[in-house]
């Protein structure tokens, strides 16, 4: 057989070989120690110096072919069979995922989070205090003394002994600061209670209180920090405010800030009853009547307070049209939060 | 507080259209909660007076009209009302006129005959909800007169929301002088001169508690026409306050006290006996009222009183033994002065909340009693005049009268400094001056007095108040926030309650959150400290009690997600718990529920129920890095056999098991759900991580079975075994729990890992298996193990 046709067969056998123990087997049948290339290589033995030289380079440029040929082969042999073993391995990667069900925060904890977080970012810590209050806490040392009318406002629940169920988040304001001399900056958020149930009054919700007592906080203060917080809450930088007198016997000034409407951007609708403004907060300065209750000198110090409910901020953010699905508790529409 | 805008332009007339009327009260405190037309647009309806009426040839409904509209010719129109007749004085629609709806009225054929307009009812013209037929106008109504102006319809109905300190302005007067001091135009005082008695008729009137009713006014009026009705104008500014015609001299006290906001009474003096007393109540003093209600008195209550006994709550409610009515004729009128806080809280007390007590409440001026007395009188006598006229008595004055208001001190640079922003003491003395306030003195310090009508100014800042009220809130600048750029402390190793609702969240639970009031029984069921807080006026019983612990709302939200479909729940909440009423015995928890399969259903392994160790290893999650313990234990709503106290460093905070089988049952549920709950502020402590030197040689590894008595608590012997293993041996804990087939019954195999280390050198076996059989050693002393081959 010559050299030729050596190549020739080994060409042909290798693309027949169709695993690579079979390629192995035809690969000794020609590189082996009986294989055919080496069998030429004998032959060598017989030839003289010369002849040898020219026959032993022809051969071993037959062997690199055949070693090439046989490369490529088993590249071949191995793309093939990773080709068929990911075939066979493939899935259905439209099946579902095997987790568990997904769940979220409570809308009203997302929202107090916000709160807090965009409070924290200029430097207002959390305060917390219980919810069955005294009397002197909830109303006496908050500047409402008994039968005042601003008590009628509260619609107050009360227990056995003369306590009662805080009617807002105020009272935390004045347990930290009996505790505490200014300069204090803190926000107070948690569960309020009354004695009202309709379709836009549950009998507990959430309010955050807000407080920020230094030498000269002032009312212009005031405006700047509840309105820079509206337009963060919101994102719209260029969300409308404004705030009108009010009355709480806590705070003088007092004042209520209303927001352009966010539903309908101030063109009137329901939400805002036709207004363009919906009222979302009260906040003042903190009465010299507190801070003598609290034993803060009030010549010295000033500063104001903020009050906004919860679930009032969340429905406008969120677009929640019925204030008594937040305690419903219907997992349908709470994972709508997550 | 309504009223109508006309009403109102009569005192006081600034040159704002409606809405910037309404814009400027509101943005000065006075909130208008509505402001609405009284009647919707329409034009072109008139007075009109039907001429004839006679049934339509060609239907047995309809009359034919001739209708004088004050033009040279009567018009003919078809008529459907039953009440259309001739000589009616009504309102008629003209063609063109267009009527509320967009509905335009044309020349139209009816049935063959030519109508040329409409007549109209009160409820076709939206001035009322409801009607029987067309309008019937009184006889003296001019025909032709466009209707808007003879009924006065371009008006607008006004609501303020008055905030308490507010009282002054729960009047006409009021408003307009608040009005006037804010637009900075001059106002019309209410017409208070005196009458002059023409009798000496008077009524004796003794004040026992001074202190409560420092003036009181009375007047004797004689001879009133019973038969009068009070004037249209009248009636027309009551209604559109709210208030009905009832008799003329209740209608007098009731105008009165929406003109000058000061409430008065007027009595039938022939059923009064000896003389007026102003007292206390006796206790249990029975009292019937007007509005038929029979009360008994408190002994802080101020009556009107005479020999017979209580006839009035002074400053809140007249009674019905003396009360005015359609045969007096004689009257004995009152206007008094009440202290704001001898009135406050008493109507609600009694389940009352009238016009009076409203204002009492807030405070009313005590120099208007004589000047209503005055203006009440002037009314009488021009509605009640009979034809001889009555006769009024001079007014007899009682009481000490009310001491001047306290100056007060006001600095100008407070202003400043409170408000954050440069203001002109010239600018401040304007607003205080145009308040009626009286300003002394300059520079520093000034002394303000207010004027009687302000009763919430009594301090220094309520001047600043006024101020910026006046001044206006939208003209303060706003001010960036600004502050001392101080870092807020962070404690690394603390965790928020927000860091452990998002873990749960994590694990697949929802957060939900319930009242912190449920039902007795709830409650009953659940708590396991403290004592029962009962509301003393919940909205409903189910709400009745504070909660003890908060699995009874997850319990409530559970059923409730049920019945609306739901098959596996994972709920918590984060909220307080009440152990009694203390404010430190309020603690946070958070508790959670499972109920349902393990896993969400899918596809991919089999289904089985969720179990107290799948719940086990969330708390244990929830805890981590604290040193847990969980130990069998009783909780009035769990399972005994399936029921762990959670304790951390030693400390119990919290349980861990299923609802007791009693609970499913009575709850109506198809399995037991599992149930945790825990002190939350255990959970939020912790220390910043404290780095230890790791291995640098792998552990080797040996496990162990041994086979234990099933009832053997596992904890006790991972206790124990871990208090006195050879310190090579790293980790020892369990990996496998079996019974069965190879295990005697009775006894359970448990296998263990165990991980052995030295810190610097590789352990030889015989090391490796010394220590091993030291741990053999301690279970089968301690716990009669036998190791399983």
């Amino acid at each position: 057989m010559n050299l030729d046709e050596i190549l020739e067969d080994a060409e042909r056998e290798f693309a027949a070989a169709g695993s690579l123990p079979i390629l192995d087997q035809v690969k000794a049948r020609y590189l082996g120690k009986s294989g055919a290339i080496t069998a030429q290589m004998k032959t060598l033995g017989a030839l003289s110096a010369e002849e040898r030289k020219a026959a032993g380079a022809r051969i071993n440029q037959v062997k690199d072919q055949v070693e090439t040929l046989l490369r490529a082969r088993r590249d071949a042999i191995q793309a093939a069979e990773l080709e068929r073993q990911l075939a066979a391995e493939s899935i259905d990667v439209t099946l579902p995922g095997r987790g568990d069900a997904v769940a979220g925060l409570h809308p009203v904890t997302r929202t107090m989070a916000r709160i807090e977080a965009l409070f924290a970012s200029i430097g207002f810590a959390v305060a917390d205090g219980p919810e069955i209050e005294t009397d002197f806490y909830n109303f006496t040392a908050l500047n409402i003394p008994e039968n005042h009318p601003a008590r009628a406002m509260h619609d107050t629940f009360y227990l056995e002994g003369g306590n009662l169920l805080r009617t807002h988040t105020s009272p935390v304001q004045v347990r930290y600061m009996q505790n505490q001399q200014p300069p204090i900056r803190i926000i107070a958020p948690g569960r309020v209670y009354r004695c009202d149930s309709d379709v836009t009054h549950t009998p507990m919700f959430h309010q955050v209180e807000g407080l920020w007592v230094d030498e000269s906080v002032s009312f212009a203060d005031l405006k700047g920090i509840l309105a820079d917080f509206m337009a963060r809450f919101f994102e719209r930088d260029n969300l409308a405010v404004r705030f009108r007198p009010s009355f709480f016997p806590f705070t003088e000034p007092s004042a209520e800030m209303d927001i352009g409407c966010v539903i309908c951007n101030g063109a009137g609708c329901r939400v805002c009853s036709h207004t363009g403004w919906l009222e979302v907060l009260g906040c003042g300065m903190v009465h010299p009547n507190v801070f003598g209750h609290v034993g803060i000198d009030a010549e010295r110090y000033q500063g104001f307070a903020f009050g906004l409910g919860v679930e009032r901020l969340a429905m406008l953010r969120y677009g929640v049209d019925d204030l008594r699905l937040f305690f419903e508790n219907d997992v349908r529409f709470l994972k709508q939060f997550a | 507080m309504q009223f109508s805008e006309t009403w109102l332009r009569s005192l006081v007339n600034p040159a704002l259209n409606t809405q910037e009327l309404g814009h400027l009260l509101t943005m000065a405190g006075l909130e208008v909660e509505a402001l609405e037309p009284v009647a919707p647009a329409f034009d072109q309806v008139v007075v009109a007076e039907i001429l004839s009426a006679e049934k339509h040839p060609n239907a047995d409904r309809l009359q034919v009209c001739q209708v004088n509209v004050g033009e040279s010719q009567p018009l003919t129109i078809v008529c459907g009302a039953p009440n259309a007749r001739a000589g009616l004085k009504t309102a008629c629609a003209l063609v063109g006129a267009v009527l509320p709806g967009d509905f335009q009225i044309k020349q139209a054929k009816v049935r063959d005959v030519a109508s040329f307009g409409m007549l109209c009812s009160s409820k076709e013209l939206g001035i009322a909800g409801d009607a029987a037929g067309i309008m019937e106008l009184p006889t003296a109504a001019p025909v032709g007169q466009p209707l808007r102006q003879w009924l006065n319809l371009d008006d607008h109905l006004i609501t303020l929301k008055l905030t308490p300190n507010r009282g002054d302005c729960l009047s006409l007067a009021g408003i307009a002088r608040e009005v006037a001091a804010l637009a900075a135009v001059p106002f019309t005082p209410v017409d208070c001169a005196p009458v002059a008695a023409v009798s000496d008729a008077t009524y004796p009137v003794g004040i026992a508690a001074e202190a409560a009713c420092p003036r009181y006014c009375g007047r004797v009026i004689r001879g009133i026409d019973a038969g009068a009705v009070s004037p249209a104008w009248m009636v027309e500014r009551l209604e559109r306050s709210g208030l009905r015609a009832i008799h003329p001299v209740v209608d007098v006290t009731n105008y009165v006290l929406l003109e000058l906001g000061q409430p008065m009474h007027g009595f039938d003096l022939a059923k009064l006996q000896g003389g007026i007393q102003v007292r206390r109540a006796k206790a249990g003093e029975p009292l019937a009222l007007l509005n038929d209600q029979t009360i008994a008195l408190s002994e802080d209550t101020l009556v009107i009183a005479d020999d017979s006994g209580a006839l009035a709550l002074a400053g809140i409610m007249g009674g019905a033994s003396s009360a005015v009515s359609g045969s007096s004729t004689d009257i004995f009128l009152e206007a008094a002065h009440f202290d704001p806080d001898v009135i406050a809280g008493r109507a609600r007390r009694y389940g009352l909340s009238t016009d009076s007590s409203h204002r009492f409440e807030r405070g009313v001026d005590p120099e208007l009693p004589r000047l209503a007395m005055e203006r009440a009188t002037r009314l009488i006598l021009d509605i009640c005049g009979g034809e001889c006229g009555p006769e009024c008595g001079p007014i007899s004055e009682a009481g000490p009268g009310v001491a001047a208001r306290a100056p007060i001190a006001f600095r100008p640079a407070r202003v400043r400094r409170l408000l954050g922003f440069d203001l002109a003491d010239a600018t401040m003395r304007d607003i205080l001056q145009r308040l009626d306030l009286h300003v002394a003195g300059e520079g520093e310090t000034w002394t303000v007095t207010a004027p009687s009508h302000r009763f919430d100014i009594t301090g220094e800042v309520d001047l600043i108040e006024e101020i910026a009220r006046v001044h206006g809130y939208d003209a303060i600048p706003v001010v960036a926030p600004r502050g001392q750029a101080s870092l807020l402390p962070v404690e690394e190793g603390k965790r928020s309650p927000l860091d452990l609702k998002k873990l749960m969240v994590a694990r697949g639970y929802q957060e939900i959150i319930t009242y912190s009031f449920i039902s007795d029984e709830l409650d009953r069921d659940f708590r396991a400290t403290g004592v029962a807080l009962p509301l003393l006026n919940p909205i409903a019983s189910q709400m009745g009690v504070m909660r003890g612990s908060l699995m009874g709302g997850l319990m409530q939200a559970l059923k409730h997600n049920l019945n609306h479909g739901q098959e596996r729940l994972r709920l918590f909440e984060i909220g307080r718990a009440f152990l009694t009423a203390e404010a430190d015995a309020q603690p946070r928890h958070a508790a959670g529920l499972a109920y349902g399969a393990a896993h969400a259903e899918q596809w991919g392994e089999p289904a089985r129920g969720v179990d107290f160790f799948d719940i086990k290893a969330d708390v244990e999650a929830l805890v981590y890095p604290l040193p847990v313990a969980f130990t069998p234990a009783e909780h009035p709503a769990l399972h005994p056999g399936q029921c762990a106290r959670i304790s951390l460093a030693g400390e119990a905070v919290g349980w861990l098991g299923s609802l007791h089988p009693r609970l499913v049952q009575s709850h109506g549920l198809a399995r037991a759900p599992i149930l945790f709950e825990l002190d939350l502020s255990a959970l939020l402590t912790g220390e910043a991580p404290r780095y230890q030197g790791v291995p640098r040689l792998p552990a080797v590894r040996r496990d162990i079975a041994v086979v234990v008595d099933e009832k053997q608590p596992l904890a006790a012997m991972l206790n124990t075994v871990r208090a006195a293993m050879p310190a090579l041996v790293s980790d020892f804990s369990l990996f496998d729990v079996y019974q069965g087939q190879g295990v005697e019954q009775g006894k359970k195999s448990l296998a263990f890992k165990m991980l052995l280390q030295h810190t610097q050198k590789t352990l030889t076996e015989s090391e490796i298996e010394s220590a091993v059989q030291e741990v053999v050693g301690i279970l089968s002393n301690q716990f009669n193990a036998s190791l399983r081959r």
